[in-house]
């Protein structure tokens, strides 16, 4: 999944100043399951800036709804007459969501009522840690299904560093060290030999590093 | 002879090397610079000039290194992947073979969280390993990364870092016969306080024959003070410094004459150890000491090859 932290009301109730009508888009998708912009937090968020609003004597219209997914045109379509009676949109879906808006709908106003922060997984209730960096050449074969892209803090494809003490990373005891981690597992399925190579230079095109990506699938094409 | 520099014709003529590090200023004062060449130059083979050590920056390496070779000291250029690309280390190995500097020091570099600007975006385009790997490929096969031909010499002696103290320690001769592997013609190794660790890390680099692959010179951090000690066992990531070593420097009457002993014994012991062609004194803010420590463990006057 892609986790998605929503702004603090502050900043938001400060991108929203002076706007008269607008609507809380959340998503159903990724954002509902990072608790941060599902239909509940839509409607959470709206009382909440309601609320800061009353008490500027600033009295606007803020209006919640949701759609399944703010990264497909056709569901984002589906809210188009709420957005089209708002003056704003404020989406809490990630920035694909957001922008989509913004492509679909050119007139209107879209502010961002999320960071988007990375592609992680759910470790435990109310915590989520990254596990993939979207580099686009998985190497998750060569280092025993742990990614050294996204998990090592320098990106070592020929780890550990210097700075690996008892399992953690130089940069903090609250981090683990992947390299370890690797080592570990790989030594555990016998593997360990597979570390004896030099990892070769990475090809940083697919990560993003060649401009923006796309990807194309002919065979489904309409 | 693969660079002809001093530090190459030292080792290779099997003599016991010194090195030592000087780290730039942060500012403008090439003097401060100079007067570290001009303290250090008979007492060691080649210094070191460090890379925005610890992620703060300083004056470049590169100027670093061009300073003190116009102080008649031998410099060897430490670069980190953390603030480079590709392209710009290639530049810069380009650059400093035609300022006439001949030895390189790969590394990865601290993280930049730990330095002065810690919100800047850290590079790591290729890592310490990959590094050696292209500027062997530039020196041997006259080539850049992507196979372009390059016009004239690289004469570089090729160096590496070694920590036997970070973990996990198994796989620190694993990776240091990757590091020789992929052509670190010398090694200088993180600072030891842990003899005991470092000679069982030493046992496995001479199982697998790495000590007549590359040169290893053995890593010294002189202690000025308890605090120092303490500081560096409780903070310092990557280094492994004893409590007794704490304790010892605790109960001295004279912590810094304490700490010149210390290091001198370490010396002592590590001349005693299989492999180690020499040493590579960090005195980090105590250059001064160094002169000391080279001349009191016998290692002076430095050879002339």
């Amino acid at each position: 999944m892609i986790t998605i932290e929503r702004k603090k009301i502050e900043e938001i109730a400060d991108m929203i100043k002076g706007l008269n009508k607008l609507l809380v888009l959340g998503c159903e998708t990724c954002a509902a399951i990072s608790f941060s912009g599902g239909r509940r937090q839509v409607e959470e968020l709206c009382a909440g800036l309601r609320m800061a609003r009353e008490t500027e004597g600033d009295l606007a219209e803020i209006v919640g709804d949701s759609v399944a997914r703010q990264c497909e045109p056709e569901f984002v379509d589906m809210a188009g007459d709420k957005i089209a009676e708002a003056d704003a949109i404020l989406s809490l879906a990630c920035g694909a969501g957001v922008q989509l808006i913004a492509e679909r709908f050119p007139d209107k106003i879209v502010l961002p009522g999320s960071n988007t922060t990375f592609i992680g997984v759910t470790e435990k209730m109310g915590l989520w840690t990254e596990r993939c960096a979207g580099c686009g050449d998985c190497l998750l074969d060569k280092t025993a299904g742990l990614c050294p892209i996204a998990r090592c803090a320098k990106q070592l494809l020929n780890g550990p560093c210097g700075g690996s003490m008892e399992g953690k990373c130089e940069i903090s005891k609250d981090v683990n060290c992947v390299w370890q981690q690797i080592i570990d597992r790989l030594s555990r399925l016998g593997q360990l030999d597979k570390l004896a190579e030099v990892f070769p230079v990475k090809n940083w095109t697919p990560a993003g590093h060649g401009g923006p990506r796309k990807y194309v699938r002919e065979d489904l094409k309409s | 002879m693969k660079s002809g520099s001093n530090l190459e014709k030292i080792l290779a003529s099997g003599q016991f090397a010194v090195t030592a590090e000087a780290g730039p200023p942060k500012g403008t004062s090439a003097k401060v610079v100079q007067r570290k060449g001009d303290l250090l130059k008979f007492c060691c083979d080649a210094m070191n000039v460090t890379d925005n050590q610890t992620a703060i920056v300083r004056m470049s390496s590169l100027s670093g290194c061009v300073l003190l070779q116009n102080q008649g000291v031998e410099p060897i250029l430490q670069m980190v992947v953390r603030d480079r690309n590709r392209l710009a280390l290639q530049a810069d190995i380009l650059g400093a073979a035609a300022l006439g500097i001949t030895n390189v020091l790969c590394l990865s570099g601290d993280h930049q969280k730990f330095g002065n600007h810690p919100t800047a975006k850290g590079v790591y385009d290729i890592d310490s390993i990959q590094f050696l790997q292209m500027v062997k490929q530039m020196r041997d096969q006259h080539s850049f990364l992507n196979g372009e031909e390059i016009s004239g010499e690289v004469p570089m002696f090729i160096g590496a870092a070694a920590n036997p103290f970070a973990d996990p320690f198994e796989f620190r001769v694993a990776r240091l016969a990757k590091k020789v592997a992929a052509g670190a013609d010398f090694i200088q190794t993180q600072g030891i306080f842990d003899m005991s660790r470092f000679a069982r890390w030493m046992e496995g680099v001479r199982e697998k024959g790495l000590h007549e692959k590359t040169y290893i010179l053995a890593g010294l951090i002189p202690i000025k003070s308890v605090g120092m000690a303490r500081y560096m066992r409780n903070n310092v990531s990557g280094l492994s410094v004893p409590q007794e070593l704490v304790d010892r420097m605790a109960n001295s009457d004279d912590p810094k004459e304490e700490g010149v002993k210390i290091c001198l014994e370490t010396i002592e012991q590590l001349k005693e150890i299989e492999g180690i062609h020499g040493i590579h004194i960090m005195a980090v803010a105590w250059e001064d000491i160094v002169p000391r420590l080279v001349e009191e463990s016998g290692l002076m006057p430095r050879p002339v090859v």
